[in-house]
C-alpha cells in the first residue's frame, strides 16, 4: 500500500510539475463553466435551482478529459524504458497500475473540487436539491474511475500516446454513446444487456440522486477490469507457453 | 550475495536469445560479460533483475529463486538498465528520494542514504537540477546513484560506459571500482578494455550460449593463438632466407615477413622464444633493432570465439 501512494504521488506531482495539470484545469473550468452559466441550457435557463446543467457538460468534458490525463501513464514509461527500471525494483505490476489510477482520481478530484463554488451559488440563488447534487458529483466521479480504467488499459497497450488517446476515446464513446442509441433499436434480452453496458443510463439514475448498488457495480467492475487487463498487459512480458 | 544460473533459457517467439546458459557469480566477484550486440547479455540480466522469467531453467541469488519471490530478490539488487532511463522531468534529489521509497529505505535514513549517494557518485553540484538538464555523464552517475541507493549487495549493470566521452569512461569506471569493492557485480559491455580494466572474471556469450568462462590471464593462455614475437633486424642476407634460418628453431610455428626488417616469430606454447632467438642473431652476425613479445590481446580472442 505504501508503494502504491508512493507510485501515486510521484504521478500526482508531475502532474503539476509538467504544467499537464493546469492546462487540463483550466480547460475543465472554462469550459463546464461556460456551458453551466452562460451557454445553452444553463443554470439562468432551466429557471431552477439545479446544477443539472453542470453535470451534463461535465459529463461529456471529462469524456475527453480523462483520456489526455492517462494516455501517457503507461506508454510513455514503455517508450523511455523506465517501466523496466521501475518494475525491476520491490515494487508489482498491479502496484504500478493501480498507483497511476489513483493519481488520475486525484486530478479529477481536484478538478470537481474548484467547481464546488458553483454549487454554493446555486445554492444561493435558490432551494436546490443537496442530496441530488452530491449525487451528480459522486457519479461523475465513478464515470471517471471506469474510464481511467479503460484509459490506462489502452496505455499500457502500446508506446504511442496518442495511439493511447484516440484507443481510449474510442472505447470510451461506444460506453457513452454507441451503446445507447443501439440499446434504443433493440428489444429483448440483447437490449436489455447492452442498455446495462452503456454508461448513460447509470450515470442518469445516479445524478438523479437514486444510489442503486446495481450502478455501483457496474462502475466499479469496469474500473477493475481495466485496471486488471492493464496489469495483465505489463505481465504479458513473462506469459511463457 | 552470489548469483547462479542454471540452465536458463529464455525465447522470444520460437528463437532462444538465450540458451541454456550456466554459471555463478560468486560474492565480491565483479564479472565482465561480454559478446557482440544480441547475443543475449541484456537479457540474461533482465532475468537475473526480475524483469523477465527465464522459459526454463533456475536463476537464483543468496539461493532465493528470483520467481518464487522477486521482491526480496529486488531489495537487494541494482540494476542500471542499457540507455539508462530516468524519468526526464524529475530533479535529482527528489528522483533519489522516490527511488529509496520504493527500496524501503526507512523514512529517516532516506535523507542521509541520498546525501552520501549525491557525494558518492559526484552529483553535489548538479543536485538541484532536473535529470533532463543533465549531461550524458551525469546522467549515468544519477542512475549509478538510484542503483547503488539502498546499498544492494549485488549491482547488475547493462553497458554502464556506453556513449560516454573518454574522461567520462574513466570517472563511471573508477565509481564503479570503488562501488564494486564490497558487492557482487555483473557488467555487460563490448568494450574490452573495460573488462580488463575491472573485472575479475570474464563471460563470452555469443547466441546466447556461454563460450568462455575465466580471468583474462587464463583466457590468453587456453586462447590456440600461441605467442608471437615480433623483432627487427638488420642483416646481410634476405628477409626470406632470415626467416628460413629462424623457422629452425624449435617449437616454432610460423615465421612471416613484415617488411624489410621487420618479422614475426609465432610459437606455440606458453612462452616466447626470446632467448633461441637472440642466440641465433648472434650467432649469424644479425643486428637485432628490436625485441618484444606480442600478447595475445583479448580482442583476438573475443573475435575468436564470436566468429560464425
Amino acid at each position: 500500500m505504501k508503494t502504491i501512494l508512493e507510485i501515486a504521488r510521484r504521478e500526482t506531482i508531475l502532474f503539476f510539475d509538467s504544467l499537464i495539470a493546469y492546462v487540463l484545469l483550466a480547460v475543465f473550468l472554462g469550459f463546464s463553466g461556460f456551458f453551466t452559466w452562460l451557454y445553452g441550457s444553463d443554470v439562468f435557463f432551466s429557471g431552477q435551482a439545479s446544477l443539472k446543467s453542470f453535470f451534463t457538460s461535465a459529463y461529456w468534458i471529462l469524456f475527453l478529459f480523462i483520456p489526455a490525463l492517462t494516455m501517457r501513464a503507461i506508454s510513455e514509461e514503455r517508450k523511455t524504458g523506465t517501466l523496466e527500471l521501475l518494475l525491476t525494483k520491490p515494487v508489482t505490476d498491479w502496484q504500478v497500475v493501480v498507483g497511476k489510477y489513483l493519481s488520475v482520481m486525484a486530478l479529477v478530484a481536484v478538478a470537481l473540487a474548484l467547481t464546488l463554488p458553483y454549487y454554493f451559488t446555486v445554492w444561493v440563488l435558490g432551494s436546490i436539491d443537496h442530496g441530488a447534487t452530491l449525487m451528480g458529483y459522486f457519479g461523475l466521479l465513478l464515470m471517471s474511475s471506469a474510464l481511467a480504467g479503460i484509459g490506462i488499459f489502452m496505455s499500457s497497450l502500446t508506446n504511442n500516446q496518442i495511439v493511447a488517446f484516440i484507443s481510449s476515446l474510442m472505447v470510451g464513446i461506444f460506453f457513452i454513446l454507441v451503446f445507447d442509441v443501439v440499446a434504443q433499436q433493440m428489444f429483448g434480452v440483447a437490449g436489455v444487456i447492452i442498455n446495462y453496458i452503456s454508461m448513460t443510463g447509470h450515470f442518469d439514475s445516479i445524478s438523479r440522486g437514486v444510489l442503486d448498488t446495481r450502478d455501483l457495480v457496474y462502475f466499479f467492475s469496469i474500473t477493475f477490469l481495466g485496471l486488471y487487463l492493464a496489469g495483465t498487459s505489463l505481465s504479458k512480458r513473462n506469459i511463457i507457453d | 550475495m552470489s548469483i547462479r544460473l542454471e540452465n536458463v533459457t529464455r525465447l522470444y517467439g520460437n528463437k532462444p536469445a538465450v540458451d541454456g546458459i550456466s554459471f555463478e557469480v560468486k560474492t565480491g566477484e565483479i564479472v565482465g560479460f561480454l559478446g557482440p550486440n544480441g547475443a543475449g547479455k541484456t537479457t540474461t540480466m533482465k532475468m537475473i533483475t526480475g524483469y523477465l522469467a527465464p522459459n526454463s531453467g533456475s536463476v537464483s541469488i543468496n539461493g532465493i529463486q528470483v520467481w518464487d519471490n522477486p521482491q526480496k530478490v529486488k531489495l537487494m539488487t541494482g540494476y542500471l538498465p542499457e540507455n539508462n532511463p530516468l524519468y526526464l522531468d524529475m530533479f535529482v534529489t527528489d528522483y533519489l528520494e522516490y527511488v529509496a521509497a520504493l527500496q524501503q529505505v526507512p523514512k529517516d535514513k532516506t535523507g542521509a542514504r541520498v546525501r552520501e549517494m549525491v557525494a558518492v557518485c559526484g552529483i553535489d553540484r548538479e543536485k538541484h537540477k532536473k535529470i533532463g538538464e543533465l549531461s550524458k555523464g551525469y546522467r549515468q552517475r544519477v542512475g549509478l546513484a538510484q542503483a547503488l541507493i539502498h546499498d544492494p549487495g549485488i549491482l547488475v549493470l547493462d553497458e554502464p560506459t556506453t556513449g560516454l566521452d573518454p574522461n567520462q569512461i574513466i570517472e563511471i569506471r573508477n565509481l564503479i571500482k570503488e562501488a564494486g569493492l564490497e558487492k557482487t557485480v555483473i557488467l555487460s559491455t563490448h568494450i574490452l578494455s573495460e573488462v580488463e580494466a575491472l573485472s575479475d572474471r570474464i563471460l563470452i556469450i555469443h547466441e546466447g550460449k556461454i563460450v568462455a568462462d575465466g580471468t583474462p590471464d587464463e583466457l590468453k593462455r587456453a586462447s590456440s593463438e600461441g605467442i608471437a614475437v615480433r623483432v627487427k633486424l638488420e642483416s646481410e642476407s634476405s628477409p626470406s632466407a632470415v626467416a628460413k634460418t629462424l623457422s629452425g628453431i624449435g617449437g616454432v610455428t610460423g615465421v612471416e615477413v613484415i617488411d624489410e626488417k621487420g618479422l614475426y616469430i609465432v610459437s606455440g606454447g606458453d612462452r616466447g622464444l626470446n632467448r633461441e632467438i637472440f642466440s641465433l642473431a648472434v650467432k649469424n652476425n644479425w643486428v637485432l633493432l628490436e625485441m618484444s613479445t606480442q600478447e595475445t590481446r583479448l580482442e583476438d580472442i573475443f573475435k575468436e570465439l564470436t566468429k560464425n
